[in-house]
């Protein structure tokens, strides 16, 4: 915390000094800019050059019609039905309470809570476990659920594309709220989330997100997106949190980047709650009373917000090098470029400042509470509007040229990421290569006979190969027996199978 | 076949010499010198390592089962199901095999004593079981030796990340006077005059008059990248078969990923690395000075102490842990991440501990449990051959490695069959090491 107060740097105070070409003088008349109709922003990012997104359904997962449901009650496991599950299944958690870590390693699994008169399905870690949920597979929906009382977070993604995260209540459950970390084209939205000792919803190294209608409170940030690209953050109700929206490049993470993201229609407000965060972490450098704080992210786009009430600063923009204490990456680009403010209602923020923005302040000869701090480097930023507000460090900033993002409705996909394309012939040349070739050569003896002597043995019949792979048993009283091979699917046996009975060398 | 058995059976009577109490050095030199003769021909091999498909152009390309699936901005981490980051392949099968001769043999060091395989033994993980290896001149380095395996996907090399390629970082320890110690002058006159390797090179690199260190690097750096290891029990979990994990182990990978743990936050699947630079603030052993590590290569004050991210996989292999080997035990250095963010630092130091680093409060029972994850994580079933001979004549790996083998050799005679794991249940490959047990018997070229 203490570090994380350094906010300035006498170097930066007179980088300050250098700026303020737009006013020219101080009497001149503003440049009033009505976003009402006007030019709407057409940069960023052309979701048309992007191979994963084509034409096609709306939805973010697109679910096979032919799942079936499973139905758990108090006093099971949910585990279980996880377990039984296959790709396409809904599992239905009804009204009552569980103790257990879910994790849902498989494709196209749904978790739907059945809420009943108000009573929910709810995960209880009695503070005892680690995470509520966890997940790695695609096309992943978890919704309607209770989480409470969990060391760890709430729901936590490890990759997986294509997810929906909607409708749940989460309270008082460790770090993080919900994290879906790695994973392209996902949603976020209509939860409610409180009590997190870092983000209440936390979207890390993502692609494509769209953070929508949450209310998150008393957390130490409200809604961060880090190292991620395309995201939109709008219509969600931020208040009584440390900081409440952020976008954050944080350096030594091996994705670097973010860029294109859109806070839009967000209330933000009051998020002036003590910073309770974990020492050592990086929301614990954030002061109190921090409504959007943009640290080194790139073309971030804030629009249409109600910010107000927040004491240290409606909002902050800063690089690595002026705040915070970033580690030393040298592929992490510090400096927010092309941040744009478009209109936002602003008012009574920053009534009870930090000394550091104070003085920022006293280097431009300005007074009062400011609505908009800039600090450090970065190029190429805009606002509209400015003379609405008390800022530092924008005013050598240019007149934005659009008024709005109304052209862009969400940056989610127009169809689920699909699965990777690989043509049959290949997955088992694949899967011989990757995996068949640690044991078996072609005419040679290694841990497995010759792949010339299976042949010999299987010509015309794949179908009774891939049969013996995945059940193998001892053939043959000079090698070691074949572990099986049955976490390859039907498909894949065959298929390589069929490649290693045509294999030539 | 018939010619392997009786090398084999040499090899045997050899022990039996040795027994009889001659001098090791000499018995080895006079063997090798004069197996190195019998053999005067050097084929490399036409043929590309497993898992290496060659392309038309005959060059060697990797494929796993991880080009199923996708990663956010094609950077190779995630979940279970996620493509691997860029890497190296794209050698030539005779550029990948005299990069095997070279890194086995003893005659890159200055004196004969050393190979890279002294310090990267593949029974080890491609490690030693030092805390800190001992070079040339008899004395420990500052550092232990990280593993070889899944190199050619790292674009980071040494503990302190100074190198960016396998070349240059090949050539490191080879003229460092405290690893190796040899000159570029030396080798080169060892490689040219030596009655092998100036056509052996030829064969790999044809295009080339005679040999230069440039080629000695690249085939160095095509060997490792021929160090895969993707077939763990993990791995076939993550491909979809859930039995492959125990019950246990299933639990161990939930804790790992877990957000009180956060080991996959650094150690991120699918290689169980980011391949970052992390300061975490571990202990020097008792009389070594701070390790200043990726402070210095980077000359950047915020990266005082820190080190590179090490692969998970195959870790059970290589104890002791961490950049000076201080932790004995996988549990030890699990047990490091749950005493308090920078409970080890010493005084006076101001290090920027990685954000990770808290205090998670683990359990002695989730320790276990997290060990017990990682022993999921081994798999060495592409683990290559080593030379039965070699061009300079010298011992494989070393002297030493040379003599510990053959004392087993003696002690348990002719080996029998390597048996699977008696675990069934897990129907998994725990096939570990047994292509090296194998195939030590099949000389030349097992592949054609």
């Amino acid at each position: 915390m203490s570090k994380g107060k350094v906010i300035l740097s006498a170097v930066l105070i007179a980088a300050a000094f250098a700026g303020g070409t737009y006013y020219g003088g101080k009497n001149s008349a503003p440049v009033i800019t009505s976003s009402a109709g006007g030019a709407s922003f057409t940069g960023g990012y052309d979701k048309s050059k992007d191979i994963q997104a084509q034409a096609g359904t709306t939805e973010v997962v697109d679910l096979k019609a032919t799942g079936n449901v499973i139905v758990v009650n108090e006093g099971e496991l949910i585990m279980d039905a996880v377990k039984a599950a296959q790709p396409g299944d809904t599992i239905q958690i009804m009204p009552g309470t569980y103790h257990e870590t879910v994790y849902v390693d498989k494709e196209s699994i749904s978790l739907v809570g059945v809420i009943k008169e108000g009573e929910r399905a709810t995960l209880d870690g009695k503070g005892v476990l680690n995470d509520a949920i966890l997940y790695s597979g695609n096309n992943f929906v978890v919704e309607n659920l209770k989480i409470t009382q969990y060391k760890g977070n709430g729901i936590m993604g490890q990759a997986g594309n294509n997810f929906v995260i909607r409708n749940n209540v989460i309270v008082d459950t460790g770090i993080y709220g919900i994290f879906p970390q790695l994973g392209k084209n996902g949603v976020v939205e209509h939860n409610v989330i409180s009590g997190i000792e870092d983000a209440a919803i936390y979207v890390g190294m993502s692609d494509n997100i769209q953070v929508a209608y949450n209310d998150v409170f008393e957390s130490v940030a409200g809604i961060e997106i880090e190292n991620s690209r395309h995201a939109i953050v709008e219509n969600n109700y931020v208040h009584n949190n440390t900081g409440g929206i952020l976008a954050f490049i944080t350096p030594g993470l091996p994705i670097k980047t973010t860029y294109d993201v859109i806070i839009r229609n967000n209330f933000v407000v009051d998020n002036n709650h003590e910073n309770f965060a974990i020492p050592g972490s990086m929301v614990a450098m954030i002061p109190p009373g921090s409504g959007i704080v943009v640290w080194a992210g790139d073309d971030v786009i804030i629009e249409g917000n109600i910010i107000t009430n927040n004491k240290t600063a409606g909002i902050l923009i800063s690089d690595h090098i002026s705040f915070g204490n970033a580690t030393g990456d040298p592929d992490s680009e510090p400096y927010p470029d092309r941040t744009m403010i478009l209109d936002n209602l602003m008012m009574d923020n920053g009534y009870d400042t930090i000394d550091e923005v104070k003085a920022l302040m006293l280097t431009e000869f300005k007074q009062g509470k400011p609505d908009i701090v800039k600090v450090g480097g970065g190029i190429d930023s805009c606002i509209i509007n400015r003379h609405r507000y008390v800022t530092v460090g924008v005013d050598d900033w240019k007149e934005c040229d659009f008024t709005n993002t109304d052209n862009i409705d969400t940056y989610l996909l127009d169809s689920p990421v699909p699965p990777r394309d690989i043509d049959p012939s290949e997955r088992g040349k694949i899967a011989y290569l990757g995996i068949c070739t640690g044991c078996h050569t072609y005419s040679g003896t290694m841990i497995g006979p010759p792949v010339q002597t299976i042949q010999a043995l299987y010509m015309d019949n794949p179908e009774g190969l891939a049969e013996w792979i995945a059940n193998p048993t001892k053939k043959r009283d000079d090698f070691p027996e074949m572990p099986p091979q049955n976490y390859l699917d039907e498909e894949t046996r065959l298929a390589v199978a069929k490649y290693m009975l045509s294999a030539k060398n | 076949m018939i010619a392997v058995k009786s090398k084999f059976q040499n090899l045997i009577s050899l022990g039996i010499a040795l027994i009889a109490g001659l001098s090791l050095a000499l018995v080895f030199a006079s063997m090798s010198k004069a197996q190195a003769s019998d053999a005067a021909n050097f084929e490399l091999k036409q043929h590309c390592p497993p898992s290496f498909e060659k392309n038309a152009k005959g060059h060697c390309m990797l494929r796993t089962m991880y080009e199923f699936y996708n990663s956010v901005q094609n950077r190779g981490v995630g979940g279970t199901q996620t493509s691997l980051p860029d890497h190296r392949d794209g050698f030539t099968p005779a550029q990948i095999d005299l990069g095997r001769y070279l890194f086995f043999d003893p005659l890159l060091s200055k004196d004969g004593s050393l190979s890279c395989a002294s310090c990267h033994q593949p029974d080890k993980g491609f490690s030693d079981d030092m805390d800190r290896s001992v070079g040339v001149t008899g004395e420990k380095v500052p550092r232990s030796a990280p593993t070889l395996w899944n190199v050619a996907f790292l674009d980071r090399f040494f503990w302190d990340g100074r190198a960016d390629t396998l070349e240059e970082q090949a050539v490191g320890p080879l003229f460092d006077p405290k690893e190796m110690g040899n000159n570029p002058q030396q080798l080169l006159a060892s490689l040219r005059g030596n009655d092998s390797y100036p056509s052996m090179f030829k064969q790999a690199f044809p295009e080339t008059e005679q040999i230069e260190i440039e080629q000695v690097a690249t085939a160095l750096a095509a060997f490792q990248t021929s160090l895969i290891s993707l077939n763990s029990r993990y791995d076939q979990y993550a491909h979809g078969f859930h039995d492959a994990l125990s019950e246990n182990e299933i639990k161990g990978m939930n804790i790992f990923r877990s957000f009180v743990a956060r080991c996959a936050e650094c150690h991120q699947p699918p290689l169980f690395t980011n391949n970052q630079i992390a300061v975490i603030g571990t202990p020097e052993p008792e009389g070594m000075p701070f390790d200043p590590g990726a402070e210095v290569p980077f000359n950047d004050k915020r990266m005082r102490g820190g080190f590179k991210v090490p692969t998970l996989r195959n870790i059970a292999k290589t104890a002791p842990y961490m950049h000076s080997g201080g932790m004995k035990s996988l549990r030890e250095a699990a047990g490091f991440y749950t005493k308090g963010r920078g409970h080890a630092v010493p005084e006076g130091e101001e290090l920027i501990i990685h954000w990770h680093i808290w205090e998670p409060n683990l359990t002695d029972e989730e320790l276990d449990r997290i060990v017990d994850f990682l022993h999921a994580l081994t798999d060495e079933s592409l683990t290559p051959q080593i030379p039965s001979v070699l061009p300079s004549g010298l011992p494989a790996v070393d002297a030493k490695y040379a003599a510990s083998l053959q004392n087993n050799k003696v002690l348990s005679g002719d080996k029998p069959m390597p048996s699977v794991s008696n675990n069934k249940k897990l129907g998994a490959s725990s096939i570990n090491n047994q292509q090296q047990e194998h195939t030590e018997e099949v000389s030349g070229d097992i592949y054609e």
